[in-house]
């Protein structure tokens, strides 16, 4: 069996970068995520934030939840408190990075090589890779993951951008139909994705401990928001839990 | 302290409060898939961080015209604490005798040149 | 509140959490996989109540262009997409489109 490369020479590298970025636009993310991100760049417009600052904003976190958390409260809300509800928001990389980074690597796949891969790394690229890079060769995934990621991030910068200006420019009732795609686009994500009574009910305890727990003012209401529905709803699945093991 | 983002700027903002505690999540998740190596790599560099802090302590302690030690002339902290790091490289790098020539060096420059 | 409400209250209080915690610890000692679970979902919770909070922001203080949209056509429109997604299959398509229907002709019979 002839010896694997342990890098394949650079023009291979950049077609198969090539192959990720047709993969990228090819998916059914990538309209979803463009459809998204034009929402949150109308948000961004309306906050206050310029145009530059969203593109850098999906450059360096590329993350829709943190995302739309920094938007919707760096202006009002303590600096602490968002980087907590950021933090929080983004646990699910670190299972997800862990999951996918294996699939690269091999034998001459430098650490630094898979940083490229880890940040690109989301929930759409993600899914995408772990469906589509076990059917390729392994020396092929790295360039072609982030081609992947580049392409899927550049619609979203794309969108963003398209977003934003339009916010600008559209009559008034259009504007309001643009921003109000960003709550619809997490209701409906959060509903699809909701597979257990532990999901749906801490979103729908979100929703209505939110606004109490801002009318209170106390300041860090998403945080509160967040531990006080959240366990609520935890506490709910513990004690059905509980009455199940009862049963046996 | 309830710093806002007119403190900081959009940018700074974004980095400090959006990138970093986004992106610590998706380095995690490399760390432990890299295994034990970089688990020293990881000290490593939180000792340098706990160090660099300890050193920012240090030069405001030094540096600073309010506080504990304002009634110190600059130029006396300063002076004692070069003596004393001498003393210390000199006496074999013996920490014992660092702090006491530091000290001495202060009391001394305080009743000397001080208020 | 109420005396049956505090009876209840008392009942959960003294009666079910105790023993529950005495459950949880034993998951806890005898299988450290169980804890590792329990606190990912407590963290999910969490982060999924959070982003609802982040929704709710949304409606309930609307930035720019939205704020010109009355309150109760907010929320209606919130409400009508959720419903289309049940409804429809669970898609979502269906549900942004219900839901955008819903504020832009909410927006325009009763807006400013």
């Amino acid at each position: 069996m002839p010896q694997q490369p342990a890098e394949s020479p650079p023009h291979v590298s950049f077609q198969v970068f090539l192959d990720g970025i047709v993969a990228a636009v090819r998916s059914v993310f990538f309209y979803v995520l463009v459809g998204n991100y034009v929402g949150m760049g109308a948000l961004a417009h309306e906050v206050g934030f310029s145009f530059g600052w969203m593109a850098l904003c999906t450059l360096l976190i590329w993350a829709a939840p943190a995302q739309v958390i920094l938007i919707s409260t760096l202006n009002t809300a303590a600096l602490f408190e968002v980087a907590l509800a950021v933090t929080l928001s983004s646990l699910r990389f670190l299972p997800m990075v862990a999951a996918i980074l294996p699939v690269m690597r091999r034998p001459g796949v430098r650490q630094r090589d898979l940083l490229l891969p880890m940040h690109v790394t989301a929930i759409s690229v993600w899914v995408e890779g772990m469906r589509l890079l076990p059917l390729m060769p392994a020396e092929r995934r790295v360039a072609f993951y982030n081609g992947l990621g580049v392409g899927l991030m550049s619609g979203a910068i794309i969108g963003g951008g398209v977003g934003y200006v339009l916010a600008a420019r559209l009559p008034p009732v259009l504007a309001a139909a643009l921003l109000f795609f960003t709550p619809m686009a997490i209701l409906m994500s959060s509903a699809r994705n909701s597979r257990t009574l532990l999901d749906g009910l801490s979103f729908a305890l979100g929703l209505v401990v939110g606004p109490i727990v801002a009318a209170q003012k106390i300041g860090l209401d998403l945080m509160w928001t967040g531990l006080i529905a959240g366990t609520m709803a935890y506490a709910v699945h513990r004690i059905r839990e509980a009455l199940r093991g009862r049963k046996t | 302290m309830s710093l806002t983002l007119h403190d900081l700027g959009p940018v700074l903002a974004l980095i400090l409060f959006g990138f970093l505690p986004n992106e610590v999540w998706r380095l995690v998740g490399l760390m432990l898939v890299r295994g034990l190596d970089e688990k020293s790599q990881v000290i490593v560099w939180v000792r340098a961080v706990a160090t660099a802090m300890l050193a920012g302590v240090l030069a405001q302690l030094l540096l600073s015209t309010s506080g504990p030690l304002a009634g110190i002339p600059v130029s006396v902290r300063i002076g004692a604490a070069v003596l004393g790091f001498a003393a210390f490289v000199i006496a074999r790098r013996s920490v014992f005798v660092g702090v006491l020539t530091g000290e001495a060096a202060v009391l001394l420059g305080t009743y000397w040149f001080g208020t | 509140m109420s005396a049956e409400m505090q009876s209840y209250l008392i009942l959960v209080l003294v009666g079910f959490l105790p023993s529950e915690v005495w459950r949880w610890l034993g998951i806890v000692i005898g299988r450290g996989l169980d804890e590792q679970s329990e606190i990912i979902l407590w963290v999910r919770g969490v982060a999924t109540a959070l982003i609802a909070g982040v929704v709710a922001r949304i409606v309930f203080i609307p930035p720019g262009a939205l704020a010109s949209v009355p309150l109760t056509v907010r929320l209606a429109a919130l409400a009508a997409g959720f419903l289309a997604f049940l409804f429809i299959r669970r898609s979502a398509f269906a549900g942004v489109v219900a839901g955008e229907a819903v504020l832009v002709a909410g927006a325009l019979a009763f807006g400013p």
